[in-house]
C-alpha cells in the first residue's frame, strides 16, 4: 500500500503550508517526517495540483521590496452585459495580473471589474493603463485608478489570499 | 541580486518542477548547480526579497473564503484602524490607497461564514462600515513580475 492515509494527508498539508524544505529531495525530507514514502508523498502533492489545490510550487515575492512600488488597482465600471467579455479581452492583455468581477454597492461604490497592475515607475503604469483603455475602446467607462501608497505588513501567508486577489 | 537570482526568481514564479530533486533538474535548466540554487533562495527568503516558497493552496478548495474590503478611515484615525486591523488573523494584507475608500485589505477565513462574522466585527470595532467586494468572477490569476 502506497497511499498516505488521512492523517499523513493532513500532517502533509500542515507542513507544506509553512513552505516546501529547501532540501535535495524534498519530497523524501517530508515523507520521513510522516513515516511514509518518498514516491507516496510526491504522488499525493501531484494529485493535489491536478486536482486545482494549489498551482504551481512557486514563490510569494514581496514585490515592494523588488523594486515594484508603483502598483495599480484599475478598476471600471462596465455594464453588466459587456462585463465577461471585457474581462476575458483585457485578461489576455500585457501587464494584467490579475483581474476579477466584484458586486457594486451603489451607492457608494460603482465599479465592477477590477485590474491589478504592478510596476516600477507611476507615469510608466498609468500610460500604459491610458494604452490599453484606449485600445480595448474603454477610455468613456468610468473607471478609476487606485495606487497604493503603504503597505501594511502582511501575515504568513499560508494560502492564495497573499498573492491572488489583490496584491498592490 | 544579480543575474543568477533574477533568472530564478523568474523560473520559479512558474513553479518547482514536481519531481524527486527538482533542483537537479532546475540546476539543468538554468545551467547552474542545485546547491547554489538552493542558497540563493534561502538568502532570498531570509532579505525579504521573497515572503514564501511552496505550494500555496486554494483556500476556497479548502472551504475557506477570501474576500476584498475596503474602509473609508478618517484621516486622523488612520494609524488606530489600521493598528486594529493588524492586529485580526483573518486580515491577510493590507494596503493604504488613493481614494475615499483608503483602506483595502483582503480577508481569508477558514469558513465562509467567517468573513461576515469578522466583518461585523471590523464595523464595530471601528465605528466604520465596510465595504465587501466578493469576487464574482476570476477572468485572470497570474501574478508575474518578471525582474
Amino acid at each position: 500500500m502506497n497511499q498516505l492515509d488521512n492523517s499523513q494527508q493532513i500532517e502533509l498539508r500542515r507542513l507544506l503550508e509553512r513552505g516546501l524544505p529547501l532540501t535535495p529531495r524534498p519530497y523524501q525530507h517530508l515523507a520521513e517526517q510522516i513515516g511514509a514514502s518518498e514516491q507516496a508523498v510526491l504522488e499525493q502533492v501531484r494529485h493535489w495540483g491536478e486536482d486545482g489545490l494549489f498551482r504551481r510550487v512557486g514563490l510569494v515575492l514581496h514585490h515592494r521590496a523588488l523594486g515594484f512600488r508603483a502598483n495599480a488597482m484599475l478598476v471600471m465600471d462596465i455594464a453588466d452585459e459587456r462585463v465577461d467579455r471585457i474581462g476575458e479581452q483585457l485578461s489576455r492583455a500585457p501587464g494584467i495580473n490579475l483581474c476579477y468581477q466584484r458586486p457594486r454597492r451603489l451607492p457608494y461604490w460603482p465599479f465592477n471589474l477590477f485590474c491589478m497592475v504592478h510596476g516600477r515607475e507611476r507615469a510608466a503604469v498609468q500610460a500604459h493603463i491610458a494604452e490599453l483603455l484606449a485600445q480595448h475602446d474603454l477610455s468613456e467607462v468610468p473607471h478609476r485608478l487606485l495606487f497604493s501608497t503603504r503597505a501594511f505588513k502582511q501575515r504568513g501567508g499560508r494560502f492564495t489570499a497573499t498573492t491572488e486577489v489583490a496584491h498592490g | 541580486m544579480d543575474e543568477l537570482d533574477r533568472h530564478l526568481i523568474n523560473r520559479l514564479q512558474h513553479g518547482l518542477p514536481l519531481v524527486p530533486r527538482p533542483w537537479e533538474a532546475l540546476a539543468e535548466e538554468l545551467d547552474s548547480q542545485p546547491e547554489l540554487l538552493r542558497q540563493r533562495l534561502q538568502a532570498l527568503l531570509d532579505d525579504g526579497s521573497l515572503t514564501r516558497f511552496g505550494p500555496m493552496f486554494d483556500i476556497e478548495r479548502l472551504d475557506g473564503a477570501f474576500t476584498l474590503a475596503a474602509l473609508s478611515v478618517p484621516e486622523p484615525r488612520f494609524e488606530q484602524v489600521a493598528a486594529q486591523l493588524q492586529a485580526l488573523t483573518e486580515v491577510a494584507h493590507n494596503y493604504r490607497r488613493e481614494h475615499a475608500w483608503n483602506m483595502w485589505f483582503v480577508l481569508a477565513c477558514e469558513t465562509p461564514g467567517g468573513i461576515a462574522s469578522t466583518i461585523r466585527h471590523i464595523e464595530s470595532m471601528t465605528g466604520l462600515p465596510v465595504l465587501n467586494l466578493p469576487k464574482e468572477e476570476t477572468y485572470h490569476v497570474g501574478l508575474h513580475l518578471p525582474v
